[in-house]
C-alpha cells in the first residue's frame, strides 16, 4: 500500500459556503485493511463536514486507541487531533470541551474501546451530557489485536477464528438510551446516504449524540457465519426512518406521504426531515426507541436509522453554568482576585 | 505532686469518639491559644471511619514557635472510655489525665506519678439539657471551658470565638457560652486552677495564620489560573478540592450574571480526573487535579501519555500511608519514588515538596507555571499531615505584578507569520522546549495530531528508531532546562565546624529544624541542613552531598525512598547518606530525630552507623 496521497485534485472540485474543497477536508492516506468499514466512516464524516461548510480548525477530533481510533488521522487534517489512550477518549473530550464549548468535538472510538476498556467513561460521558459527537466503529471484533471477539460481538457469532460468541453482546444504543443520551442512532458504514446526513444531525445537536456504526472488519470478521459482515449487515438492515438534514437558509421543498413525514428543529435552526419508515416509532420517546429496537432484534433484524431525540435538556455547560467566554480565554483579570483579597483571607485565618 | 510550672510549652491530646462533634470543639480550643499570641500546632489522628471509633486530636503550644511534632503527651484530655487505657499510658510521668468522672474510673488504671482530673461532664450535661444530641454536643464546648480554668485560657477569647463560629445563627451564641462557663465553673469548684502547664498571653504570633494546606493548595489553583479541575474524591486530598471550589465560589462567580469562570468535573474515577486534566490543558485551559496514592496508582498510564505527548499535567498529591488501602488517614512520604517516575517506559516529572500551607499555596500556583512552561506533568506531593491539619504559617502573599507564564504558545498571528512548516516537536529554541498551538488557533496552520505513540518533530507517526531517540534525547534536554527552573533548596550553614548535613523535604521540615536546635543547644552538636523543594534537583543539592563527609536524610517512609532518587540522580557513593526514618502513620518528631543523630554521631548507637547505613 501507498503511503504517500497525491497531491492533485481536480481543479474545479466543488467549493462549499468557506471556499474549501473536500481536500481541504481530507486527512492522512489510511494505513487501514483496503475495504474496511471505518474508511467509509471518516469518508462520511468528511462529507457531512464539508457540506456543513464547518471550518475545519473549530473541530477537535479525539480518539482512544485501537483501528478505529486510527482513523482521525485519516479525516480533517486541518483540526487538532488527539489520539489518548485506551478507553479513555470520553475523559479527554470532557475535559477539552471543559476548556472551550465553542469548538465542535467529534470523538471516534471503537466497541473494545467502549464497550470494554472504556465501557466507565463512556456511559458517565453520556450522563454528563457532553456537548460532543461520539461515533463507535462497532465492528464486534478487536482488529488490532488480530480478532478477538469484542463485547458487542453477536452471541452465536462467528468471526475469522471460528469459534462461536458464547456471550450476550452488549447493546450501546439501548444503554446509551438508557442512560439518558440526547441524541442516538444506529447506523451502518456501507450506507453513507443514511449515515452522512446523520451526522451531521449530530453535528447540529448541542448535546451528547451517539452514533453507533455498524462497521464490518474484512480481515477477522467480514465471515459467513458473523453478524456484523457486509453481507449480513445488508440482509438484515432495516431502517426506522429516512433522515434528511437541510440547513435552515433551505426551503422545504420534499414532499412526503401525510404522517409519515416529521421535521425536527435543531438548536441551531438547522431541521432534520425525517421520513418514517416504521410508523410506529416516536423519535421523541426513549421507550419508543428501545422497544422498537427489541421488536427488530427478535425478528432478526437490525435497527438502523435516527432512533431518539431529545428536545428539552441542557448540556454540560448549561447544568454548570459556565461562562459563555471560553474558559480558556480567561486571563489574569478575570481568574487572579489579586493580593487585596487575599489579605482579607489572611485576615479570616488569624 | 510537686512540680514545676511550665507556661506556653506542653503537649495536650484529645481521645474522643468520631461524629461526635468534638472537632469543632477541639478546633475553638487550638484558636483560642492561637488568638492569645501563643504559637501552636493541632494534629488530628483520625480512623478511616464517620462514627463511633477513637479519633484524637494532638496540639503541641510552644512559645519557641517549634511547630512539629514533639513527641510524648503532658495533659490527655479523655472522652473516650475505649481508649482510655492506652490514653493513660500514654501520658509522660508528671502528666495529667482529665476525664469525664460521671462513671467512676477503674482502679486498675491509676498511675501515681500523673495526677487524675475527674469531672462530671456527662451528669452535668443530663441536668442541663434534654435532647441527647445537646447533651453530646455540649459535653464537648464544656471540657474546653473547664481546660479554660485548668489552663488559664481567657474566657473573653473564646466567647469571642464562638461568637464568630456562630454568626449569622446567633441565637447558638448564648447556650455555647453557657455550657462554656459550666465546664469551667465546674473545675474551678473541683480542682485548684490552674495547673502546672499553664497559658499566658504572648505577641509571639505576629501575622502569622492558621491555615492547613489543603486549603492553601486549593487557593493557590485559584490564584494560580487554575479554571477546570477534575477529579474523584479520595482521602486525604478531597479537600483541596473542596477549597478549591469554594474560593471559586467566592471569587469567580459573575455577580450580574451568575456565570461561573471555572468548571469542577467530579469524575467517575482517577482515570478519568486526569484525563479531564490531559484534555483541558491540551485545549489551552488550566487544569488540575488532586489525589492520593490509589488514585496515583490509577493515573499513572495518562501520566505517561502527558510526558511524552508533552501536555501540561498538574497533579496535587496528598500522600498517605500505604501500599494499596494501607493506613488511608494516616500520614507518610511514601509516594517519592513512584512520583517522580511515574508511568510506564523512561518517564520523569517535576514534582514540588511544600513543608508548609504557604508554600502549598505556592507550589501549587508555580506548578501551573512550570507544567506549561515545560509542557509536561508537574506534582505537587503534600502529605496528610500537612494537607489536612491546621499550621501556623506565614500569611501567604501574591505580587500582583505577576503575570502567568502560558509558555510557548503560537498564536493566530505567529502562525499567520510563518513561511515554514509548523512542527510540534521541534527544538526551536535549543532549550529542548517545542511550541505548542491550540486547536481552533487558524484556519490552515497549526494543526497536528497528539499522540501517545512515537512521531518526528512534525507529529506525524513513525516507527524510525532514530527519530525515537532524537525525540527522548530532546526530552532529555527539557529535563535539564527544568532543573535551573524550579525551586531551589533551602540551605542552612551553621558558623561552627561541620562536616555533616541533614537534607530533609516537605513535613519532616518543622520537625528536623528543631530537632537542629535542639542538637546543637544540649549536645552541641551543630550541622547544615538542606530542604529538598524540587525535582529535577538543582546542583546545591549535589554540591550539599559532596561537600559533607556524610548526610542523615530524613524521610516518613520505610524505603528511603528520597536517598534512592538521590542516588540514582546523583554520582556518589551511597554510604555518604543515612537514611533516618519515621513510617508508622504519625507525623516524624523532633524528638526521634535529634535521638537518631545524637545517637549516631557520639557513636552511642545499639548499632553502628556503618551498619544502620547498609541497611539503608
Amino acid at each position: 500500500m501507498s503511503y504517500t496521497v497525491p497531491g492533485f485534485r481536480h481543479p474545479n472540485l466543488p467549493k462549499n459556503d468557506l471556499g474549501f474543497t473536500t481536500k481541504d477536508y481530507e486527512g492522512r492516506v489510511s494505513t487501514l485493511c483496503a475495504g474496511c468499514g471505518h474508511d467509509s466512516i471518516s469518508a462520511s464524516i468528511i462529507e457531512a463536514c464539508f457540506e456543513m461548510s464547518i471550518p475545519p480548525h473549530r473541530v477537535a477530533k479525539l480518539s482512544g486507541i485501537g483501528c478505529s481510533s486510527k482513523t482521525p488521522t485519516y479525516f480533517l487534517g486541518n483540526s487538532h487531533g488527539f489520539n489518548s489512550v485506551h478507553g479513555r477518549m470520553p475523559a479527554v473530550a470532557t475535559g477539552a470541551n471543559m476548556a472551550n464549548r465553542n469548538l465542535l468535538y467529534i470523538g471516534v472510538s471503537g466497541d473494545g474501546d467502549t464497550a470494554s476498556i472504556g465501557m466507565g467513561q463512556f456511559v458517565h460521558a453520556v450522563r454528563r451530557n457532553v456537548n460532543m459527537i461520539y461515533i463507535c466503529e462497532n465492528n464486534g471484533v478487536y482488529g488490532l489485536t488480530k480478532g478477538q471477539d469484542s463485547a458487542t460481538s453477536d452471541m452465536g457469532s462467528i468471526s475469522k477464528k471460528g469459534e462461536p460468541n458464547p456471550l450476550e453482546p452488549i447493546d450501546l444504543c439501548s444503554i446509551a438510551l438508557q442512560l439518558g443520551a440526547t441524541f442516538v442512532a444506529n447506523s451502518f458504514s456501507g450506507d453513507k446516504a443514511q449515515l452522512v446526513p446523520i451526522i451531521q444531525a449530530a453535528i447540529a445537536h448541542k448535546g451528547f449524540a451517539f452514533i453507533n456504526v455498524i462497521s464490518p472488519c474484512v480481515t477477522f470478521n467480514n465471515t459467513p457465519n458473523s453478524t456484523k459482515s457486509y453481507d449480513y449487515i445488508r440482509q438484515h438492515m432495516a431502517s426506522a426512518n429516512a433522515v434528511d438534514y437541510v440547513p435552515h437558509e433551505e426551503e422545504i421543498t420534499t414532499d412526503y406521504a401525510p404522517g409519515t413525514a416529521e421535521i425536527v428543529t435543531m438548536h441551531d435552526g438547522s431541521a432534520i426531515h425525517l421520513q418514517k419508515l416504521d410508523e410506529k416509532h416516536d423519535i421523541h420517546s426513549r421507550r419508543s426507541a428501545l422497544t422498537l429496537m427489541k421488536d427488530y432484534k427478535a425478528e432478526g433484524k437490525v435497527l438502523t436509522g435516527l432512533l431518539f431525540v431529545e428536545e428539552d435538556y441542557q448540556e454540560i455547560h448549561e447544568t454548570m453554568n459556565t461562562t459563555a467566554t471560553p474558559l480558556r480565554n480567561l486571563t489574569e483579570k478575570e481568574l487572579c482576585p489579586g493580593s487585596a483579597q487575599l489579605e482579607k483571607i489572611n485576615e479570616i485565618l488569624r | 505532686m510537686k512540680r514545676d510550672i511550665k507556661t506556653n510549652k506542653f503537649v495536650i491530646k484529645f481521645a474522643n469518639i468520631n461524629g461526635t462533634g468534638s472537632a469543632s470543639a477541639n478546633s475553638l480550643f487550638s484558636k483560642s491559644i492561637f488568638r492569645m499570641g501563643i504559637p501552636i500546632s493541632p494534629k488530628n489522628i483520625f480512623p478511616s471511619n464517620i462514627q463511633g471509633l477513637p479519633t484524637w486530636y494532638e496540639v503541641r503550644v510552644n512559645d519557641n514557635g517549634f511547630l512539629g511534632r514533639r513527641g510524648g503527651i503532658d495533659i490527655m484530655v479523655c472522652m473516650n472510655p475505649q481508649s482510655m487505657e492506652r490514653d493513660i499510658t500514654e501520658l509522660q510521668r508528671g502528666g495529667y489525665f482529665i476525664y469525664d468522672s460521671s462513671k467512676p474510673i477503674d482502679k486498675k488504671l491509676l498511675r501515681n506519678d500523673i495526677d487524675f482530673i475527674g469531672i462530671p461532664f456527662m451528669e452535668h450535661c443530663r441536668e442541663a439539657y434534654t435532647d441527647p444530641r445537646h447533651r453530646q454536643l455540649f459535653r464537648n464546648v464544656m471540657y474546653v471551658g473547664a481546660l479554660a480554668a485548668l489552663l488559664d485560657i481567657e474566657l473573653d477569647v473564646l466567647k469571642g470565638l464562638i461568637s464568630e463560629q456562630f454568626k449569622g445563627k446567633e441565637k447558638l451564641v448564648a447556650p455555647n457560652v453557657k455550657a462554656l462557663q459550666m465546664g469551667y465553673d465546674a473545675a474551678k469548684k473541683l480542682h485548684e486552677c490552674p495547673i502546672a502547664f499553664r497559658l499566658s498571653r504572648r505577641d509571639k504570633v505576629g501575622n502569622k495564620i492558621l491555615m492547613d494546606g489543603n486549603a492553601a493548595c486549593g487557593l493557590g489553583a485559584v490564584y494560580g489560573g487554575a479554571t477546570v479541575a477534575g477529579w474523584y474524591p479520595i482521602t486525604p486530598s478531597t479537600s483541596v478540592i473542596d477549597s478549591f471550589a469554594k474560593y471559586c465560589r467566592k471569587l469567580r462567580i459573575d455577580p450580574e450574571t451568575g456565570e461561573k469562570n471555572f468548571a469542577i468535573v467530579q469524575a467517575e474515577d482517577e482515570l478519568a480526573a486526569i484525563g479531564m486534566v490531559i484534555g483541558a490543558s491540551w485545549n489551552g485551559a488550566r487544569a488540575f487535579t488532586a489525589t492520593s496514592g490509589p488514585g496515583l496508582s490509577l493515573m499513572n498510564e495518562f501520566l505517561g501519555l502527558a510526558y511524552f505527548a508533552e501536555i501540561p499535567t498538574v497533579l496535587i498529591n496528598i500522600q498517605r500511608s500505604g501500599p494499596s488501602t494501607g493506613m488511608p488517614t494516616r500520614t507518610q512520604q511514601s509516594d517519592v519514588l513512584y512520583s517522580a517516575y511515574a508511568s510506564h517506559g523512561d518517564t520523569k516529572h517535576i514534582c514540588l515538596y511544600p513543608s508548609t500551607p504557604k508554600e502549598c499555596f505556592e507550589h501549587t500556583a508555580t506548578a501551573l507555571d512550570l507544567a506549561e512552561r515545560f509542557q509536561t506533568p508537574v506534582l505537587v506531593l503534600s502529605d496528610l499531615d500537612l494537607g489536612m491539619n491546621e499550621h501556623m504559617s506565614d500569611p501567604l502573599e501574591w505580587d500582583d505584578e505577576r503575570t502567568y507564564d502560558r509558555g510557548k504558545v503560537f498564536t493566530a498571528d505567529d502562525l499567520e507569520a510563518m513561511d515554514e512548516r509548523f512542527g510540534r516537536y521541534l527544538d526551536s529554541d535549543g532549550d529542548g522546549i517545542p511550541y505548542r498551538t491550540l486547536p481552533g488557533t487558524h484556519p490552515t496552520k497549526g494543526a497536528y495530531f497528539t499522540r501517545g505513540t512515537s512521531k518526528d518533530e512534525y507529529a506525524v507517526y513513525t516507527e524510525d528508531g532514530s527519530k525515537y531517540v532524537e525525540n527522548m534525547e530532546r526530552l532529555q534536554k527539557k529535563w535539564e532546562t527544568a532543573r535551573h527552573n524550579v525551586p531551589k533548596p533551602d540551605v542552612r550553614t551553621t558558623d561552627k565546624p561541620c562536616n555533616v548535613g541533614v537534607i530533609y523535604y516537605g513535613t519532616s521540615e518543622a520537625s528536623t529544624l528543631e530537632a537542629l536546635h535542639h542538637l546543637d543547644r544540649l549536645h552541641s552538636i551543630s550541622l547544615d541542613s538542606l530542604g529538598i523543594k524540587a525535582f529535577p534537583f538543582s546542583n546545591e543539592i549535589e554540591d550539599f552531598i559532596e561537600q559533607h563527609e556524610y548526610v542523615f536524610v530524613v524521610e516518613q517512609n520505610r524505603d528511603a525512598q528520597m536517598r534512592t532518587l538521590l542516588i540514582n540522580e546523583f554520582e556518589f557513593t551511597p554510604h555518604k547518606l543515612i537514611s533516618l526514618l519515621h513510617y508508622d502513620g504519625s507525623p516524624i518528631t523532633a524528638r526521634f530525630i535529634r535521638h537518631i543523630i545524637r545517637d549516631n554521631i557520639l557513636q552511642t548507637a545499639t548499632a553502628p552507623r556503618t551498619r544502620r547505613s547498609s541497611r539503608k
